[in-house]
């Protein structure tokens, strides 16, 4: 066998057993929040006809849900029509689940993004200068701020935002996602209303979706930015640490260049994963921050769900959620040996 | 940030909610944001799980549907006991009182711009009846079923048709029956075109609207928003707005803020703190209407502590009526001892007990309980359940009863609730039709306590056994004298108040706040009365 085919076989026995790890994984994701789903103490049955309907209607839906049959059962059933493409409907929605989280994950994906953007923009920079400056006045500042993020339950901190910066000072659109006027003047086409706007070329409604957004993404973006900074300031402590920095300033390199070029550089392969890992935190919705911003997102969507027992909107919504996951996973991973030569390397050994 | 258990979410709420009540009490700037033409209303609808008017039984869908679909008759807010036609233009009853003949309104219309006649009302209560969902109930009681009644709802004329009941029942019963909106109008050349499987439209009307009312469905988009538009094929007087559009904010603070910035015009779910503070603003007012909803809390007799006579009389001595009335439930809520509501006919006023920790000692001593004992209470984690049973458990502790109260989510203590497994429940029971039967049937009526039963009222789910009083509610709903009819459930109600393990708590107010430019808004007293249609903005 030649050398290329060889390393041909051996990338597509990576591909092959990636695939079935990916696989493996949302099997068992599947089978944990399938039976979890089922043992809770809620009847399912009760979402659907609630609490007024006679016997006979209760028995029926339960005969047409298939609760009847074994549990084993069941889950295969839905398995297989996961497989063939059919994630079933919602039971308070009416609709198909698909449909749902169509609509329903567009509202966080905004949010999550501006919030991870501004978390790690603002705190990746001020991690560095923190641990650059240790002890002084901006290493007290991020200490300050990561004590509060950790300390303050965000919805209390939401509400608070709202007061001030909505009700009282009126500097941004309050909750919702886009004011009522422009609510039937806009086409939804991706469902990310900022890119539906600006598409259309209605910068007045961009610039209202906006305003709605900036307040609760804020919000995400500070929490984050206190884990982020945290992190930043810890892992390039690290890094000033090792002799390398030494050597680089003995070479006589600048301090700007030995500080962003070398030692972040480093830091960043940890980052990569915390940041990475935050931004799938944001993604599967933040429950708290869309009740207090009437924000409707993911997050409100699976846990009104999971309260009434709609599993097949739970089952749905996890296997996007998990998707998330395993694709940011993939990403900072892809990162990793973009950024760290050693890792590149053990992959091609192997 | 997504698993917060929703009990804790919810408490840590209220109390931000308060905090910021109170960190911030000065006057908020309003910017006015609403347009003129529209009516925007701050609600928490995620009960809604759909559209169809046969299926559609819950409260805030409930409210939808009353401003969406014409029906036969309604009753008038104003005076619950007065009944007008709505598509009706008359109706009478036979002789043997078993047949009911309306005659309706010549050239009325569907929203779509399809006639409406009497073959869409046929079609309309046979559907409801064929799809049995669960309001079918309130019509198959009537004797209805899937094989007779298509020849029990007649269609005789373009015009005209009849209902036949099973039995000679109380006029204001079947009459009031038609008011639910299960017996709503639907489009049938439109509902049928969109036929799949034989399902009656079913699946289509779910998030769809075949309906002639006052408003049409333009959108729902579930825990998001619903929007209504005037109707103007609509017989009657055109809705003074062209547009309602219902916001879902299940924040009540979120609310506030809504409406204190004029972002919204009507806020429906404050809380008592929020509606104190908002009680010095001058562009807020509130308007208020007692609903057809009693709090209380039910003793399970399958425990047989509390299965005797003087243990459940010792309980309705041992909550403290008037400090709740004062606090908890100001503003939300009355005292009320009985299971009828007031404004449902013969519903009673009588409110004998009060906090009596000695006559409740004396009558556990009777009982064998000299030192008490120890119970457990299921209580869904939100207010003002949550305060009132916290109340309940100090009261209760003054007699030597120990209570272990266990929280948990609605559905959750529901579930339990209704396989008879819980000792003490705390729950609320809102009328399913304006008429005291629809009470009269739970909360009085058990006619078979065994675990298979086929029908389980409250009285069933608290294995309350009670052949009399189910006989007595049988033969109220059969009087046709109103006075007579009357004297029947005042004369259960007595029973009920002396003997039923049912500690009967208050009866529910729902409240609005809004903006002061709003006009013409009155909650009706079943939640498919409150008319939007009728608001306008000055």
């Amino acid at each position: 066998m030649d050398r290329g085919s060889a390393r041909l076989l051996r990338s597509s026995d990576v591909v092959g057993r990636f695939l079935l790890v990916i696989l493996l994984t949302y099997l068992g994701l599947l089978a944990v929040t399938f039976f979890i789903g089922r043992v809770i103490p809620i009847d399912p049955v009760l979402a659907i006809v609630g609490d007024r309907a006679p016997e006979h209607v209760v028995a029926r839906v339960r005969e047409e849900l298939g609760l009847n049959k074994p549990l084993w059962e069941q889950f295969y059933i839905y398995v297989n029509k996961v497989v063939h493409g059919d994630f079933g409907t919602s039971v308070l929605t009416s609709n198909p689940v698909m449909q749902d989280i169509r609509r329903t994950f567009p509202a966080t994906f905004e949010l999550a993004t501006l919030g991870i953007v501004i978390g790690a923009g603002i705190g990746v920079p001020l991690g560095v200068w923190a641990a650059v400056r240790r002890g002084g006045f901006v290493d007290q500042v991020v200490r300050i701020m990561g004590l509060v993020g950790y300390s303050i339950p965000i919805f209390w901190l939401g509400l608070m935002a709202l007061v001030v910066f909505y009700a009282r000072l009126g500097w941004v659109s309050g909750p919702g996602r886009i004011d009522i006027v422009y609510e039937y003047t806009l086409t939804p086409v991706t469902g990310l209303l900022l890119l539906d706007s600006a598409r259309a070329g209605e910068w007045q409604a961009f610039g209202n979706v906006l305003s709605h957004l900036i307040l609760p993404a804020s919000l995400l973006g500070y929490f984050s930015l206190a884990y982020i900074s945290r992190m930043t300031r810890s892992f390039m402590l690290n890094e000033l640490a090792q002799e390398y920095i030494v050597a680089a300033r003995a070479k006589g390199l600048s301090e700007t260049r030995i500080i962003w070029r070398h030692a972040l550089r480093n830091a960043m392969v940890p980052l990569v994963t915390v940041i990475a890992l935050s931004y799938a935190g944001l993604l599967e919705g933040s429950v708290l921050t869309e009740t207090v911003f009437a924000w409707p997102g993911l997050g409100l969507y699976l846990t009104n769900s999971l309260q009434n027992a709609d599993m097949n909107a739970v089952l749905g919504a996890t296997i996007v959620v998990g998707s998330i996951f395993v694709g940011l996973n993939l990403l900072s991973d892809l990162l990793y040996t973009m950024l760290d030569p050693r890792t590149r390397a053990m992959v091609q050994r192997r | 940030m997504t698993h917060f258990p929703l009990s804790i979410l919810r408490r840590s709420l209220g109390t931000a909610a308060m905090a910021s009540v109170l960190a911030f009490a000065f006057a908020i700037p309003a910017s006015g944001a609403t347009p003129r033409d529209t009516l925007v209303v701050a609600f928490a609808f995620d009960d809604i799980i759909t559209m169809d008017p046969a299926e559609a039984f819950e409260i805030s869908a409930g409210e939808i549907m009353g401003n969406v679909y014409d029906r036969l008759v309604r009753f008038d807010v104003n005076d619950p006991s007065k009944l007008y036609g709505d598509v009706a233009k008359s109706w009478n009853v036979s002789a043997d009182g078993k047949t009911y003949a309306f005659e309706l309104k010549p050239g009325l219309k569907f929203a779509s711009g399809n006639p409406l006649t009497a073959e869409d009302v046929v079609f309309s209560l046979q559907r409801a009846v064929l799809l049995d969902k669960t309001p079918a109930f309130i019509l198959t009681q009537f004797g209805f079923t899937k094989e007779n009644v298509k020849d029990r709802i007649k269609q005789n004329g373009p015009l005209t048709l009849t209902i036949e009941t099973e039995k000679t029942f109380a006029p204001t019963f079947v009459l009031n029956c038609l008011t639910a909106n299960v017996a709503a109008i639907v489009d049938k050349k439109l509902v049928l075109s969109k036929e799949q499987n034989n399902d009656l439209g079913y699946g289509w009307l779910k998030t769809n609207y075949a309906g002639s009312g006052p408003l049409k469905l333009r959108e729902w988009r579930a825990n998001e928003i619903v929007a209504l538009e005037r109707n103007d094929n609509y017989y009657g007087e055109k809705s003074k707005l062209p547009r309602v559009i219902y916001r879902h904010v299940k924040e009540a603070a979120t609310q506030r803020l809504l409406l204190e910035k004029a972002d919204a015009d009507i806020a429906r779910n404050l809380t008592p703190q929020d509606l104190a503070a908002l009680a010095s603003n001058k562009d807020i007012k509130t308007t208020s209407t007692p609903k057809g909803t009693v709090y209380y809390f039910s003793l399970n007799q399958k425990n047989p502590i509390l299965a005797k006579a003087e243990v459940r009389e010792a309980m309705k001595w041992l909550v403290d009526y008037s400090a709740i009335g004062d606090t908890l439930i100001k503003n939300i809520g009355v005292v009320h001892q009985n299971f009828l509501p007031v404004g449902l006919l013969g519903a009673s006023t009588e409110n004998p007990y009060k906090l009596d920790v000695d006559k409740a000692k004396a009558l556990l001593a009777k009982a064998g309980y000299p030192n008490g004992f120890k119970v457990t209470v299921d209580m869904r984690t939100v207010q003002p359940v949550q305060g009132i049973t916290e109340a309940f458990q100090q009261t209760a502790k003054r007699a030597g009863i120990d209570v272990e109260i266990l929280p948990g989510d609605g559905k959750q203590t529901l579930t339990k609730y209704r396989a008879r497994t819980h000792d003490i429940y705390i729950g609320q029971w809102g009328a399913d039709y304006w008429d005291p039967h629809t009470n009269a049937d739970t909360f009085a009526r058990n006619p078979d306590n065994s675990d298979d039963a086929k029908s389980k009222p409250l009285a069933w789910r608290n294995a309350w056994a009670i052949p009399e009083l189910t006989k007595k509610a049988d033969a109220a709903v059969l009087e046709r004298d109103p006075a007579k009819r009357k004297a029947m459930y005042e004369e259960m109600q007595a029973e009920f108040r002396k003997n039923s393990p049912f500690v009967m708590l208050y009866q529910q107010t729902e409240v609005a706040a809004m903006r002061s430019d709003v006009d013409g808004l009155k909650l009706g007293p079943t939640s498919d009365t409150t008319y939007m249609f009728r608001v306008s903005k000055k």
